[in-house]
């Protein structure tokens, strides 16, 4: 198990760019408003405590001591009733879906280790994640028919990287090139980069 | 007070008012619009602004007829309101729910549906590729699903004109098909996550090209030459793009077409003739109706047939121009199953536009003693944005933690192929009416949607094919994943009443003042991007608008 993030591309930082013509004015007013988590809205006190544990042992950022925040951006996107453009007959609407997903995995924490999941240390909770992934359910009942696999990875683990990534540590991490207008790039060819990319990553295998 | 010098946000209140219409090549300024009272009973009301609304409404305001296009979404300034950031550009997409089921349940939003003028072409891809000539006659030239109403060398010229109007920049010599003059702009260069899919097309004898796309290769107009900024699909912010918002719609105002956004068309009204009477629509907080001699409905393959079935009424209780059940049937996607692998040098596929190398070999190659399928598929290279990608690896894998984080820190060394894959025409592949209710108290849409023996014999195809060719081009750690992207049909155009809703020139069977243009009348799917074949259709059907007007036969 992996235990600390390789950083292949440490030092590097999309806000350095902040003042390029990489960024434009609508780059920058977007980036700035994401830059202070919303208050909690939608979520209650309980969900909020599974839904913090979750969000961090699906984006676990022990290199940080300030990690990126991410339930309040889930939070804000349910209370504002932000859609996604579709919804399986099966899944009730997001917010209902994000509610009993998170009740449920309290309920699996509960059958498994008589304590809530926002209480385990984190091979415990990754245990029941993956549990949860492969349909492993020990208190079924408790998912009300939300279907486990599909709630875990489409409802959660898709918004909660869609948020990860939008921020510029994510696509810093990452070596991505972040905000790209008016400038964007002119060396297009293998192993090629402009001088206002990221430099080179390093890994053990190159 | 100076006009202008405070632009309000596009999604809050109408922008194309008070006789002008947003200019979309500045970053505030207007161009002057025609308006018409909605007591004028205008020629034609056209509902959707994308590939079949905006080219059939600048046709047939060139020729002098009075249209009115509406759209349910804003009317955006590129330069100014399009930012770098994928979360923020979710707003070109349509977010309402649809209620998806099925065996295959089908994704809906970024994948294939647009909301705003210029529909879906603000954030496609821009792949520009010609039907094979043979798939206009798939039924009897190669044996399955149904003919089109239409020669393809008819097709072949609106294709070249459709070329011209978005400027597309494509390689001289194209090696699949019927021999074309070359496309207006030249090739772009090639980028390195293109250059895989070249080096494992020559290493397995098959033959790839530069991409034709639909962003400029040199200037043109108000258009920058493309740079490169790899964010087509969440909106080019530059105007390189040659969306509809910057080729037709400007033409279509300069002509004298009126454009209504942020104008949710909820019903189309019939007379006690059997005719329709114009559109009631929603804008400003209220509903309001629009006369018109004609009505084209222009709203792609979910709203298309949404709005024909939400215009029930006693005269046509199943919807209108629905007399024999074909409204709504017939939905096809394109398989968009893909295998990405890692590389040993980094690709920083992020940048250019994400698809610039494709191979079209499987459209073409009828004889190959693998081939297991009916249909075609082409597949190109791949250049998701981060947010995109974590969300295929995380729907794929189910990774989470540091798992995820370690393989997300590969994406400037992944490379991809991802295919264009033509399912076959089910009548239980449909759009039905749901329920429930959307914000304007219009029922929503329900899709259906399951592939069949053929579908799955197609993608499984591909799947092994790219993997193999991931491998021949130095790719290792494959990983294979499965999607859907674009809409055809749903009101399929035909020869015979009993089986499509309209003719070869998009006029319904049973109402003859009433149209549709779009991606919808598509009878097959082809394994091709959709939206140069519906630019073409529209441009034909515009051509056949104008001449029954002239001869006083519409």
């Amino acid at each position: 198990m992996t235990e600390r993030f390789s950083e292949p591309y440490r030092g590097y930082d999309v806000l350095d760019k902040w003042d390029t013509p990489s960024f434009n004015d609508q780059t920058r007013r977007v980036l700035r408003g994401r830059m202070d988590p919303p208050p909690r809205r939608f979520f209650s006190d309980t969900e909020w405590r599974v839904l913090l544990s979750l969000c961090a042992r699906a984006m676990p950022q022990p290199e940080r001591p300030d990690p990126v925040a991410i339930a309040p951006f889930i939070d804000a996107d349910l209370h504002a009733g932000r859609g996604t453009g579709m919804r399986r007959a099966d899944m009730p609407e997001p917010g209902a879906a994000w509610r009993r997903g998170l009740a449920a995995l309290d309920a699996e924490a509960v059958a498994r280790h008589g304590r809530g999941f926002a209480d385990l240390d984190g091979p415990a909770a990754d245990a029941i994640l993956r549990a949860v992934d492969s349909g492993d359910l020990a208190d079924p009942a408790a998912w009300e028919g939300l279907p486990a696999q599909r709630f875990l990875r489409e409802t959660a683990l898709k918004h909660i990287v869609s948020i990860y990534y939008s921020q510029p540590q994510g696509m810093s991490e990452i070596g991505y090139g972040g905000p790209a207008s008016p400038r964007g790039y002119v060396r297009l060819g293998t192993d090629r980069i402009d001088p206002w990319e990221a430099p080179h990553g390093q890994w053990p295998d190159r | 007070m100076s006009a202008g010098a405070v632009s309000h946000v596009a999604e809050d209140r109408p922008r194309a008012t008070g006789g002008r219409a947003p200019d979309v090549f500045s970053r505030s300024g207007w161009v002057p619009m025609r308006e018409h009272a909605l007591g004028d009973e205008v020629d034609f009301a056209i509902v959707g602004s994308g590939c079949g609304g905006a080219v059939l409404a600048t046709k047939l305001a060139e020729a002098g007829h009075s249209v009115v296009m509406f759209d349910a979404g804003p009317f955006w300034r590129p330069l100014s309101d399009f930012a770098s950031d994928e979360r923020e550009q979710d707003k070109l997409y349509w977010l309402d729910p649809r209620l998806s089921d099925g065996d295959d349940p089908l994704e809906f939003g970024a994948n294939n549906s647009g909301r705003n003028v210029g529909g879906s072409t603000t954030h496609f891809q821009m792949v520009s590729l010609r039907f094979r000539p043979d798939w206009f006659k798939s039924r009897s030239k190669l044996g399955y699903a149904v003919d089109w109403p239409v020669d393809w060398r008819e097709m072949w010229r609106y294709y070249a004109e459709a070329e011209r109007a978005m400027a597309i920049s494509g390689p001289i010599s194209y090696p699949w098909g019927p021999k074309r003059g070359r496309y207006p702009y030249r090739e772009h260069e090639v980028n390195a996550a293109g250059l895989v899919l070249a080096r494992g097309a020559e290493a397995l004898g098959v033959a790839w090209a530069p991409t034709p796309l639909a962003t400029v290769s040199a200037p043109r107009g108000k258009s920058p030459p493309c740079v490169y900024r790899g964010m087509c699909k969440i909106g080019c912010s530059t105007n390189a793009k040659q969306s509809m918002l910057v080729t037709y719609i400007p033409r279509a105002l300069a002509a004298g077409a009126e454009i209504r956004d942020l104008a949710m068309v909820g019903r189309i009204d019939t007379g006690p003739d059997g005719r329709v009477t114009g559109v009631e629509f929603h804008r400003d907080g209220g509903w309001h109706v629009q006369k018109a001699r004609n009505v084209v409905v222009a709203g792609y393959s979910i709203e298309t047939p949404r709005l024909l079935l939400n215009s029930a009424c006693g005269r046509y209780p199943n919807g209108l121009a629905n007399g024999s059940d074909q409204v709504g049937r017939y939905l096809m996607v394109h398989s968009n199953h893909a295998v990405w692998s890692e590389m040993d040098e980094e690709i920083r596929w992020y940048k250019g536009p994400p698809s610039m190398a494709c191979c079209e070999h499987w459209n073409y190659d009828d004889d190959d003693p693998s081939r297991d399928f009916h249909g075609g598929y082409s597949f190109m290279s791949q250049g998701p944005l981060p947010g995109d990608f974590a969300g295929t690896l995380v729907t794929a894998t189910g990774a989470f933690g540091l798992d995820l984080r370690e393989r997300m820190a590969r994406y400037n060394r992944m490379a991809g192929l991802k295919i264009v894959g033509e399912t076959m025409p089910q009548a239980d592949n449909r759009v039905t009416l749901s329920d429930e209710k959307d914000g304007f108290g219009l029922p929503r849409a329900r899709i259906t949607f399951g592939y069949c023996d053929n579908d799955r014999r197609l993608y499984r195809h591909s799947l092994r094919f790219m993997s193999r060719m991931l491998q021949a081009a130095g790719g290792h750690d494959l990983l294979e994943t499965s999607s859907t992207a674009h809409l055809m049909g749903g009101c399929r155009m035909g020869s015979d009443p009993e089986t499509s809703v309209t003719d070869a020139n998009g006029r319904s069977w049973e109402i003859p003042n009433l149209w549709i243009c779009d991606g919808s009348l598509m009878p097959t799917a082809g394994g091709v991007n959709p939206a140069l074949t519906i630019v073409a259709n529209a441009a034909r059907i515009g051509d056949r608008i104008v001449a029954m007007g002239r001869k006083g036969t519409i």
